[in-house]
């Protein structure tokens, strides 16, 4: 075994001017206090897909993180889950027509252990088209935890201009969720 | 709207290596996302993982979800000395891309989510996914990568950028 390559990468960049095509759009961080939701509005229509990442905590164990887009409360969702809790992977299709499922399940009765989620919504202005999300989320716990898969299909051809995610308990203190734009050519 | 994902670092291995560390990484971001292809030179598949600031305790775990072309299956790894991300191959080079969040935070334990493609054409392959959950509350400024005990083989590419919400 070669000898390892130690600290010749080191990274002082402390921000500056970016060129890149992503951009931050807003960021929602809970407080002490909890929050029922996350809620991104006006959502701005100069992009080509959006990124939503952060991590989540929720007050009660078990709940998962859903989404509604643009305040539509109708049947007009549906979700595939591909899911892995350590000893089995799981495929579902969760029956929650009036949301879309972001992840299997999410833990986290305390600040302990956060929720990592990755969702990217394709093509979110487009009105010629269904909207799809996909995300990649994770919680492991040290012993227990699940990773996920999971594709979410709102059947609207009208573009995205508001997100909320919530999960039906309330988001914990150190929930942090940020917004992001990626330009097309 | 500010522009991010910016590069922080990158390499590609000219020589094999045990390990490549990411060191010195400013807290300037919201979370990292490290892209790597690469190659194990030893004389068997094993796993790439990370440790954070240098720590070599039993403090990480993670939990895997993958399919191998006929049936998928899940793992995990219980209080282990590094976070798995992905698996790696001796025969081609296998991309990896690790999203490490909040990592500067000081009041959570770190979680990363990463996506990985094992394409071994024609006896053997896999996609998989992953989390890790590092327990401490440190703000991540270190990260070794190393693939087992073994080497990465030279050509193996390594970047880390920045993401910084506002």
């Amino acid at each position: 075994m070669t000898p390892p390559i130690l600290g010749i990468f080191a990274s002082a960049v402390t921000g500056g001017v970016s060129t890149t095509s992503f951009e931050s759009i807003a960021t929602v961080s809970v407080g002490s206090g909890g929050a029922a939701d996350i809620t991104f509005s006006s959502i701005p229509s100069s992009y080509t897909h959006l990124q939503i990442r952060g991590i989540v905590f929720t007050t009660t164990t078990d709940y998962s993180p859903v989404v509604q887009v643009n305040g539509d409360t109708g049947s007009n969702y549906s979700s595939h889950i591909l899911n892995g809790n350590g000893s089995a992977a799981t495929g579902s299709r969760p029956n929650s027509p009036t949301e879309g499922v972001l992840f299997g399940k999410s833990y986290a009765a305390s600040d302990t252990y956060p929720t990592g989620l990755v969702i990217d919504i394709l093509d979110y202005k487009d009105t010629n088209k269904y909207k799809t999300m996909r995300t990649l989320g994770g919680n492991d716990r040290n012993g227990t935890g699940e990773v996920s898969l999971v594709s979410t299909l709102w059947m609207s051809t009208s573009a995205i201009t508001s997100i909320k995610i919530y999960a039906g308990v309330n988001w914990k203190q150190y929930t942090t969720l940020a917004l992001y734009g990626i330009k097309g050519a | 709207m500010t522009a991010t994902y910016d590069c922080i670092a990158t390499t590609t291995l000219s020589s094999t290596a045990s390990t490549v560390t990411f060191s010195s990484i400013s807290g300037s971001f919201t979370d990292l996302v490290l892209v790597i292809t690469t190659k194990d030179s030893g004389t068997g598949a094993n796993w790439t993982a990370l440790q954070f600031n240098s720590d070599t305790g039993s403090n990480y775990s993670w939990t895997q979800l993958g399919g191998n072309g006929s049936t998928a299956s899940s793992t995990r790894g219980t209080s282990t000395t590094n976070l798995r991300v992905g698996a790696i191959s001796t025969t081609s080079y296998t991309p990896a891309i690790i999203h490490i969040m909040n990592y500067s935070n000081t009041t959570t334990n770190k979680t990363a989510v990463s996506r990985n493609s094992l394409a071994d054409y024609p006896t053997s392959g896999s996609a998989s996914a992953f989390v890790g959950l590092w327990r401490s509350t440190s703000a991540i400024t270190s990260i070794d990568i190393s693939v087992g005990g073994q080497d990465f083989a030279s050509g193996s590419t390594f970047t880390l950028y920045g993401i910084k919400s506002e």
